[in-house]
């Protein structure tokens, strides 16, 4: 809706065209169906195996031009893009319908807070392996009594000189078998207030005394672990921030983590299939109470969608946009279960069968109902624009 | 690639509006007019065209200020906010629009009326409950050089002191628009009794004669003229109407903290404070379709439908919620004619209904997302 077919002389013009080009000759054609499924994602990291060639060569060409992360800096792996190009970027990625080259937490999450919090050693050497897809990350903040209250997490480094010595135990680890590295919420000081005694630390997940385990999820699958710190050793220099500010690059880093969901699965940005679209795929004619459902969510979803454009829009201008993500990831997410809910409906029995003839439908509608707890629940999302939006009282 | 950020021009625009509208139409002023059975106050008007808000869509040479569509958006949501009463939409936005589509010294004259506020303007489109141009049925019959015009429409807003309508009907082989003054021989103007206490009416065209002078645009093309008025005057009504949600929710809001029951402010309440976030949430998403529709209306006219009706849509469902909580978290109060947010949740409802309804407008989206 916001795309513009002409071909001024404008810069951002030009760098469409050599996009376009770079593109065309550039991105296989088994990378170009949307890749709207699970197994399509590529996660990266030491262990991972390319489901396909395709994949492989599609993200090492992409990992050499910055795209990937095509908004960070270029010396930490991207390709420096202002944010003209990037809606111009996923204008075109979606215009070919091209699959994302690499999807990771490292990308999503740690990437923004090292970007903002690391020093410039930590970004070299963080940042770039990231990027080009070899090391993945996952994010050890949840643990048995710290969910909703995730400031209460128990988990203990004790100062020993020049590393901390950490015991504990961190829960619903999404890939945390999967993963090389994990970035975790540690308490540092355990006198202080809750607030002020934990630190972000970094930690191989190779390290000696860190164990996971996976835990089964409604879905069949088991994306996600229990992780456990016996005596694990995290020397000092792996501290991104202050030590006992951790809580900072936490908070900052959940920002990145909700904007994220709330657009994720959703396909809620510029080119995201219509879910009228995508029901009609399975069902000949949909019937007048489905449509109407449907249209209600597509009207939500571009809403929503051009929300997460404009808070991008206004965050380059410079202008506050404040907890926009605790309403972005609401929003979102509750949208998101909506519209699983409707493909389930769409699908009929056929939707009923694992690995049945519409495949992983019912996989990913189980999946969805994750959306709207993992990051922060919908609850604590509308406590937080309650507290810091609309300033009421509790 | 349209840009989702308020420009520093419009900010001001929007401060400077806040600043008249706080003194000279807020909330108060709506009832003050209900109370004595006024519908319009000229006096008013005039003094918003002074500020060239008439002619925000008049082009300079006209003597307009020619701010664009997402200025005049940003106007009509500063209105909503207080429910300021004036034919802003009907005049300046749909009026406007539409003789801006026509080059010709007429309608360059008529613009220049609009944007000193010399004149007013309704739109008449609806024959039956629901907004639906395509069913038009009255007839503009084929007389000599001229036409004759003979039907009914309602829920003409603005129609019964306007000075010139808007009428469409139905010619030999299509729509054609027609833009007669209120007064010519054969129009009766019936005010209706409207629920948001502003002027609407129904109004019966009986053989009454129109010239080729009389058509705005061409003859059996009504939509070439018509189609961007509309898409003017539903952007302009859902920012109106977000403005409105904007009002209904802040006065709300202040009452969380200020009521107090069972020995606190109810805004302690997790009850309430989750769905006064919801609401606010919803409020946020519905604007960003606001300032995508003016920035396509101004940048990329031809492609704005879409948006417009999304922007219609979305607004209709944030109000009526939006008036629905305000009422409910009131309390008994809220019921009262004497505390204002009753004036909102009946303006909402008006302006849900007026030029298209939510599903009206959800089927135009629908059909440009293929289904
Ligand atoms: C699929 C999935 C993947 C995940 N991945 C990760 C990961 O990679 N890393 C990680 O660290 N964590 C991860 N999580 C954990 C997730 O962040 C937590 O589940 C979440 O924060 C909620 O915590 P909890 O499960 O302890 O629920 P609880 O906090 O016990 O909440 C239970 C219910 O109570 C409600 N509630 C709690 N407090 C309040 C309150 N004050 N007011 C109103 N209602 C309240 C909640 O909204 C919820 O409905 C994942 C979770 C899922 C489901
Ligand atoms: C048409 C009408 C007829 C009536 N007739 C009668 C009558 O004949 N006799 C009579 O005695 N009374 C009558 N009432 C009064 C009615 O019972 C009260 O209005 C009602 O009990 C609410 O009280 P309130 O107006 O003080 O609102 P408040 O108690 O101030 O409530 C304001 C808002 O806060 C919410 N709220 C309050 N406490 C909590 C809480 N603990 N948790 C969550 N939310 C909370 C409420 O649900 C409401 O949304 C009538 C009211 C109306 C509108």
């Amino acid at each position: 809706m916001t795309m513009t077919a002409g071909s001024t002389e404008s810069p951002t013009e030009s760098f469409r065209a050599e996009l376009r080009g770079w593109l065309e000759e550039n991105c296989p054609e088994e990378m170009r169906d949307g890749g709207l499924t699970e197994d399509a994602i590529c996660w990266g990291g030491k262990d991972w195996v390319f489901t396909s060639e395709a994949q492989e060569l599609w993200l090492k060409r992409c990992a050499a031009k910055g795209y990937t992360v095509p908004t960070w800096p270029v010396e930490y792996g991207g390709a420096g893009l202002s944010r003209e190009q990037e809606k111009v970027f996923d204008e075109e990625m979606a215009r070919i319908n091209a699959r994302s080259p690499l999807e990771s937490f490292g990308i999503w999450m740690l990437g923004p807070a090292l970007l903002h919090f690391g020093t410039h050693e930590q970004k070299l050497h963080y940042l770039p392996p990231v990027a080009r897809g070899e090391v993945r990350w996952c994010q050890g903040y949840s643990e048995p009594g710290a969910g909703s209250d995730l400031a209460n997490v128990q988990t203990k480094g004790e100062d020993k000189g020049d590393h901390w010595l950490v015991n504990g135990q961190k829960i619903w680890t999404s890939y945390a078998d999967k993963a090389d590295w994990i970035f975790a919420l540690i308490r540092t000081d355990k006198d202080a207030p809750k607030h002020k005694g934990i630190s972000f630390l970094l930690c191989s997940m190779e390290q000696a005394g860190v164990e996971t385990r996976p835990i089964k999820m409604i879905s069949g699958v088991s994306p996600f672990c229990e992780t456990f710190f016996t005596d694990a050793v995290i020397p000092k220099e792996q501290i991104v921030g202050e030590e006992n500010k951790g809580w900072d690059v936490a908070k900052y880093l959940l920002t990145h983590e909700r904007e994220m969901i709330s657009g994720g699965g959703a396909g809620l940005s510029g080119g995201g299939r219509a879910l009228g679209a995508v029901l009609a795929d399975t069902m000949d004619v949909l019937d007048a109470n489905t449509r109407a459902d449907a249209m209600r969510c597509e009207v939500d979803a571009l809403a929503i969608g051009l929300t997460l454009e404009r808070y991008k829009d206004q965050s380059e201008a410079g202008q506050g946009a404040g907890d926009a993500s605790a309403m972005l990831k609401y929003m979102g997410t509750e949208l998101n279960k909506q519209r699983h809910e409707l493909m389930m409906n769409a699908g009929g029995s056929d939707a009923l069968e694992w690995d049945g003839p519409l495949g992983n439908r019912a996989g990913d509608w189980l999946r969805t109902k994750a959306n709207s707890i993992e990051g922060g629940t919908s609850e604590v999302m509308l406590s937080i624009v309650s507290r810091r939006v609309l300033g009421l009282p509790g | 690639m349209v840009k989702l950020v308020m420009t520093e021009e419009e900010t001001m625009l929007a401060d400077m509006a806040r600043g008249f509208l706080d003194g000279a139409a807020p909330v108060g002023k709506l009832r003050e007019m209900r109370d004595a059975g006024m519908t319009h106050d000229a006096a008013l008007w005039k003094e918003m065209a002074d500020m060239g808000w008439a002619g925000v869509l008049v082009p300079e040479a006209a003597g307009g200020s020619d701010m664009g569509f997402a200025a005049a958006n940003v106007i009509a949501r500063e209105m909503g906010k207080t429910l300021a009463v004036s034919p802003f939409l009907s005049t300046a936005v749909i009026a406007a629009t539409a003789l801006r589509q026509v080059s010709d010294t007429r309608a360059t004259a008529a613009l220049a009326k609009i944007a000193s506020g010399d004149v007013t303007y309704a739109l008449a489109v609806d024959e039956s409950v629901k907004f639906d141009p395509d069913a038009v049925q009255m007839q503009a019959k084929r007389d000599g050089n001229g036409f004759r015009l003979s039907g009914k429409k309602q829920f003409v807003v603005d129609g019964s002191l306007a000075d010139r309508v808007l009428v469409l009907a139905r010619t030999d082989n299509g729509l054609t628009l027609f833009d007669i003054p209120a007064d010519r021989a054969g129009v009766s103007r019936e005010a209706s009794s409207m629920i948001d206490a502003r002027d609407a009416a129904r109004i019966t065209f009986e053989n009454v004669e129109a010239t080729g002078e009389d058509v705005l645009g061409a003859v059996d093309s009504a939509m070439d003229v018509l189609k961007p008025a509309l898409n003017a005057g539903q952007a302009a009504l859902a920012a109106e109407m977000t403005g409105l949600s904007a009002g209904a929710f802040g006065m709300t809001v202040d009452y969380l903290k200020e009521r107090k029951q069972f020995g606190v402010e109810i805004g302690r309440f997790q009850a309430l404070q989750h769905r006064a976030a919801h609401l606010w949430c919803e409020i946020e998403v519905t604007s960003s379709a606001i300032l995508n529709a003016g920035r396509m209306l101004d940048e990329e006219p031809d492609n704005a439908e879409m948006a417009v009706s999304l922007a219609k849509a979305r607004a209709t469902n944030t109000a009526i919620l939006a008036v629905q909580e305000g009422v409910q978290m009131h309390g008994g109060i809220g019921m009262t004619d004497a505390f204002d947010m009753g004036f909102y949740m009946k303006r909402a409802r008006v302006g849900a209904e007026w030029l298209g309804d939510y599903s009206y407008h959800a089927e135009v989206v629908a059909k440009h997302r293929g289904f």
